[in-house]
């Protein structure tokens, strides 16, 4: 009873929500009820019995998918007015694509056959002590290997086509290299000197930035009491 | 089955009720004056310079596809997971051959920096 109401309401937000993905007028709302409808469909697969299906289908489609979709019609440089102006033009081309699209689906759905065992599986009892994930589990790493398998290699193209396409090598950008900033020693960076009293640095020779540590440690008077000078060195430059 | 389900609908009616609680009590509650200046959109005080809408660089969607892909892998560990005890040694080595493939992805994702932010 409450199965069914469930149903029901899960299967009409469903409907609703996908007609207004296709007629709202702003595309960020049409995503904002593409989610919705995600979510009714996950319930109503929940409904179903199919528990691990209804959570991948949050996870997945809600938590990436959608939020990918979001992301792209949020930040592109979308202008609906100039979207709208070629709508007369194109809209024979649409409207033909449509037909042919249509008559095709007719032709599958008029040629849809049910085969003779499907009305008694359907009647059939789902084995209630089975968990439903433990039962994809014990068909797909093992009865369906190849198929598992395939999928392993389609996400592997898809992971080497996303950086092959989008992928750009800029070089004047600044990286981060980890192991440059751990190798560098106190040396190379900070220098202690001695300065003669009333006088700067600029004395000794030494001049910011700081070109060559070496240099200025030898023209240090030796012995001068004056308080040491901490010379924070830029990245070497020349000049 | 599906009254393992009762505490879902429980938190979510919960949290319906108190949203519209908060919402609804500062509608009814609190006077509603509006104006025009009021009602403006404003940014740091200021009138918007731009539009929200502008180009942005192709790798946050590289990041984005990444995640997806990594996302799926992980769909694939649960049900291997929780029978892993009947699937036997061949289902283990299944899955160790899935995760091979995509580490292979993963350590040329790695080489090629398209996890590098700079």
């Amino acid at each position: 009873m409450i199965a069914d109401i469930a149903f029901y309401i899960f299967a009409a937000v469903l409907l609703i929500s996908a007609a207004m993905v296709v007629s709202a007028r702003n595309p960020v709302h049409s995503v904002l009820f593409l989610i919705l409808a995600f979510f009714n469909a996950a319930g109503l697969f929940l409904l179903a019995g199919a528990e691990f299906l209804a959570m991948i289908l949050v996870i997945v489609y809600v938590g990436a998918v959608a939020v990918l979709f979001l992301f792209v019609v949020m930040m592109l440089d979308v202008n609906f007015a100039r979207l709208r102006e070629g709508f007369q033009r194109y809209a024979p081309v649409g409207a033909t694509v449509g037909v042919v699209l249509l008559a095709e689906l007719a032709l599958v759905l008029g040629g849809w056959k049910f085969a003779p065992e499907a009305a008694t599986l359907r009647l059939a009892p789902r084995p209630d002590q089975v968990q439903n994930t433990a039962a994809l589990g014990a068909l797909l790493y093992t009865r369906y290997i190849l198929l598992f398998q395939m999928a392993g290699l389609v996400l592997l193209v898809a992971m080497v086509g996303a950086i092959v396409l989008s992928l750009r090598d800029r070089h004047d950008a600044r990286r981060q290299d980890i192991n440059r900033q751990q190798s560098r020693r106190v040396a190379d960076t900070l220098e202690l000197v001695r300065a003669p009293l009333g006088a700067g640095i600029a004395s000794l020779g030494i001049y910011r930035p700081i070109t060559a540590p070496a240099a200025a440690d030898g023209q240090a008077p030796p012995g001068s009491d004056n308080p040491e000078v901490h010379a924070p060195a830029p990245p070497a430059e020349v000049h | 089955m599906l009254f393992n389900y009762l505490p879902i609908v429980v938190f979510l009616v919960i949290a319906g009720a108190i949203a519209l609680l908060m919402v609804g009590g500062s509608l009814l509650a609190a006077p509603q004056r509006p104006y025009a200046e009021k009602l403006s959109a404003y940014e740091c005080g200021f009138e918007p310079f731009d539009d929200a809408r502008r180009r942005f660089d192709v790798r946050f969607y590289l990041v984005a596809i990444l995640f997806i892909i990594f996302d799926l892998e992980v769909a694939f560990l649960f049900p291997w997971a929780i029978s892993l005890g009947s699937i036997g040694m061949f289902g283990f080595l299944s899955m160790v051959g899935f995760l091979a493939v995509l580490t292979v992805g993963f350590i040329y994702e790695w080489c090629k920096g398209a996890l590098d932010w700079e």
